[in-house]
């Protein structure tokens, strides 16, 4: 069968193109660098929900707040500490880290409404909280006064985003590389099986809690490192990174992109982003509509999201085939 | 020389406000044991198995297995200690195939279903032993199949595979001929029949075929307290059972 | 003092009101059909502006509240036959998502028809004015609120508690399998009860707009509260939202006056706390063990 034949050529291809592209981008985009730097720290923040919420099943909407503190700590870093923008994401991820292994533990024994509930009383604390502490934070105006460090001395942060992008491509690499590896592995499929049938797996001796727990921190730190690195491409941490309607924003894009696609997140983020940009031209709220349609027409028909076209593709075509052979 | 039971329950008590569904159950199964655990709808049997699998807990007694309490131990502990169920409503991962379903309660017993590195040859080995223990079940055939396409009798039968891939020393199997068709039920029979010697096993069921082919023993559980047990020729002559199956044929 | 202390208790009890109006709906719904519905602030918003476009075109302003309840009721209608129906076995994260749709979509239509600015209703003169009750001048809008919503609740306390229509309601919330089985329309039951959710909704979107302003993100900006109210109270439970909705309004309002600063995340860190030692809420329904 011809088909077969190229399937596994086809699957690195497949796998090469979204960094092709990346790459391709960052010689051809010119003016609008920044704008692909954004898409792709949506990306990272949208993968970290996807392990979470996608992955292990964890009702959550409060990933926000591992966002905006990662983006906060990276900015006090900068000011306070040292100006090395590394070592202030390190602490960014660590940070976020820490938060998400004590809110997990207390909150991860809870699931549905209420679990969805404390996330978002969690992520509702943290930002009412930056919103007062104006000596910390600079409230509305925002943390001000961010100079980073070239990176390894070399690198310079300027105004043409080259730097930024780069560094935040290397970074989504990494973490692409963690979250494939954990969504392969034993440990993924575990949460799988957590996600779709907790019961089931704790008549198997999962320690299920502690496996939440772990996912949990992970997706933090990855969330964390995402808002370490919107701080560092803008020199600017607003209030706006702990905003709630982030976490839904990131689920809206993992909806469109595909849930448990490992590609769900570059697919989505791309996605929302050209149509924002392209409907905000037609009138600055006419993307909210498109968008939520686009959302509600994803959940109702495209189980997979977009990626799954190409499931609904080829199950159409055996259909129109006659059926396709029994496994 | 008499040897030790697999687990030991004494005294076993459980009340839902003023709904009493256990009252002072005492219970031993060696290895090797086929005990049936029988009873009206309503009579705690499921509710036994969830509080010596841990997912209730007691109010009074114990349970011992290996010299060791385990009344307060969570369920996964307990799995860990040799002690493994079914359900009596299939609890399969519907997105997973056969084989995977198998092999994450291998990965699970063999202690690294928590790796995310380093874990290519383990987990074929999980595949290998997952492959074997469907071939012992006789639905090797449906290996790669997600499980939402089994056909049931071949879905309760994958439920007993994955609780008997955990290497268990005592196995509680609830149902496992509930809502087989009858025309599939004999391939039940044959796998519960084909079970390891070792293992002590206690079965709920309804289908007095199966009670009366499988059971050495038989406890009859009424309203949380065991009424009578015994041998099954001693239980189908019993008055008293007779008279709270009124109605049922016993054998 | 004393005057304070009820000046902020009335405060507090009245906009607890407006929050129990438009979240016994979501909570009934949550309960009996177990689908997370994060677009009930929608609904509470789509009666709002109804109600803000006819009064400020001269309508009269209770039959404009009842437009809105309609209003809102037939949107309900509408979307639980079209989109939401699909949902119920689909899973919580599919409803999560696809409710965040409909937000979305309900804040693109509303900014594109009415603009992004606040939205006035229009109340009659006389509950605009101060009215002395006693020991000082408060708002008649307040105590408006009151008055409708005690008698609001009191109605429904009496159905769901003293009717069949309650006693199904009750039953099909405990479980709903079994219900089916004694040959209840459970759907029937569902749809209805959810149109009726929204209407309130509606309504109370309409009444509380001087609470509550109406803008194109109230859907969004609301929605954690109404869940709160749910969760709070316990899924499902009538008195629960009640209960929870009151002490939601009074912590929140005394939060304000005493500690205007720390306010808004002390009200979500005593939620969070409350949810970790309630995790089914103050009054859950009692459900089949």
């Amino acid at each position: 069968m011809p088909l077969k034949s190229i399937a596994r050529p086809l699957a690195l291809a497949g796998h090469a193109l979204p960094w092709l592209i990346v790459i391709g981008y960052f010689f051809t985009a010119d003016y609008y660098l920044s704008f692909g730097t954004e898409i792709m720290i949506w990306i990272l923040f949208a993968m970290s929900l996807d392990l979470a919420l996608g992955y292990a099943g964890i009702l959550t909407l409060g990933h926000a707040a591992f966002f905006g503190v990662g983006a906060y700590a990276a900015g006090l870093f900068a000011i306070h500490v040292s100006p090395d923008p590394l070592l202030g994401h390190l602490a960014a991820i660590a940070l976020a880290a820490l938060l998400g292994l004590m809110t997990g533990a207390m909150i991860l024994h809870t699931t549905g409404v209420t679990l969805l509930m404390l996330t978002l009383a969690i992520v509702s604390v943290i930002s009412q909280y930056a919103n007062q502490a104006n000596d910390l934070t600079g409230g509305d105006n925002g943390l001000q006064g961010i100079k980073l460090a070239p990176i390894f001395g070399r690198f310079e942060f300027n105004l043409f985003g080259q730097t930024a992008y780069v560094y935040t491509a290397i970074v989504l690499f990494i973490w692409f590389l963690i979250a494939w590896r954990i969504v392969h592995s034993p440990f993924g499929r575990s949460l799988g099986g957590i996600r779709q049938n907790p019961r089931r797996m704790r008549a198997i001796g999962t320690p299920v809690w502690w496996r939440l727990l772990a996912i949990y921190t992970i997706s933090a730190a990855m969330a964390g490192s995402a808002g370490a690195l919107s701080a560092d491409a803008t020199s600017f941490v607003g209030l706006s990174v702990l905003d709630l309607l982030s976490s839904g924003i990131a689920a809206v894009m993992l909806i469109l992109g595909g849930v448990r696609r490992i590609y769900g997140a570059f697919v989505g983020a791309t996605i929302y982003f050209v149509v924002q940009d392209y409907t905000a031209k037609i009138s600055p709220f006419f993307w909210e509509f498109v968008v939520g349609g686009m959302l509600m027409a994803t959940v109702l028909f495209l189980e997979g999201g977009l990626m799954d076209l190409g499931n609904v593709a080829r199950r159409a075509v055996e259909r129109w085939r006659g059926g396709a052979d029994d496994a | 020389m008499t040897a030790a039971p697999a687990i030991s329950v004494r005294g076993l008590c459980k009340s839902f406000g003023a709904l009493v569904v256990a009252q002072a159950i005492d219970l031993d199964l060696m290895p090797g044991a086929r005990v049936a655990l029988i009873g009206p709808n309503g009579a705690g049997k499921t509710t036994f198995v969830n509080l010596l699998t841990g997912f209730l807990r007691p109010d009074l007694g114990t349970i011992e297995m290996q010299g060791e309490n385990i009344e307060r131990l969570a369920p996964e502990d307990r799995v860990r200690r040799g002690l493994a169920r079914t359900h009596q409503i299939n609890t399969l991962l519907l997105e997973n195939t056969v084989r995977e379903n198998v092999a994450i309660a291998v990965a699970e017993r063999e202690g690294f279903a928590w790796r995310a590195l380093r874990f290519a040859r383990q987990w074929r080995a999980c595949l290998d032993e997952a492959q074997a223990q469907l071939e012992q079940m006789d639905i090797g055939a449906a290996a790669e199949r997600p499980v939402a396409g089994l056909p049931y009798g071949q879905q309760r039968l994958l439920e007993i595979a994955i609780a008997l891939s955990l290497k268990p020393r005592v196995l509680l199997l609830d149902e496992p001929a509930a809502g087989v068709p009858a025309h599939e039920a004999h391939v039940i029979h044959e796998a519960l029949n084909r079970l390891p010697d070792s293992i002590a096993i206690l079965i709920i069921e309804h289908d007095m075929d199966i009670v009366f082919r499988f059971a050495q023993e038989i406890v009859v559980l009424v309203q949380g307290r065991v009424l009578t047990r015994g041998v099954p020729a001693a239980i189908s002559a019993d008055p008293q059972v007779r008279a709270v199956y009124l109605g049922k044929t016993v054998v | 003092m004393l005057s304070f202390i009820l000046t902020v208790l009335l405060d507090g009890i009245s906009y607890g009101m407006i929050l129990f109006l438009i979240s016994v709906g979501l909570t009934v719904t949550m309960g009996l059909m177990r689908v997370v519905n994060l677009a009930h602030g929608a609904f509470a918003m789509i009666g709002g502006y109804v109600a803000g476009y006819l009064t400020q075109r001269g309508g009269n302003f209770y039959l404009s509240t009842i437009a809105a309840a309609i209003a809102a009721g037939a949107m309900g209608a509408v979307s639980e036959m079209t989109v939401l129906r699909p949902l119920y076995r689909k899973g919580e994260l599919a409803q999560v998502l696809l409710t965040i749709g409909m937000v979305f979509v309900a804040t693109g239509t509303i900014t594109e028809l009415f603009g992004a600015f606040p939205y006035p209703v229009v109340f009659p003169d006389y509950l605009t004015r101060p009215i002395n009750i006693g020991f000082r001048e408060y708002p008649a809008y307040r105590l408006f609120l009151i008055a409708v919503g005690a008698v609001i609740a009191a109605a429904l306390w009496f159905l769901v508690e003293r009717s069949i229509y309650g006693a199904r309601l009750r039953a099909a919330v405990d479980n709903a399998r079994m219900a089916r089985a004694v040959g209840m329309d459970v759907n029937f039951l569902f749809t209805g009860t959810f149109i009726v959710g929204c209407a309130l909704a509606g309504f109370g979107g309409a009444i509380g707009a001087g609470i509550l302003s109406l803008e194109p993100a109230y859907a969004l900006k609301y929605v954690v509260l109404f869940l709160v109210v749910v969760a709070v109270g316990g899924e499902g439970s009538f008195e629960g939202s009640f209960v929870a909705a009151m002490a939601l309004g009074i912590i929140d309002t005394v939060g304000k006056y005493f500690v205007p600063l720390a306010a808004p995340y002390l009200l979500y860190a005593a939620v969070f706390v409350l949810l970790l030692w309630r995790p089914r809420g103050l009054l859950p329904p009692k459900s089949v063990a």
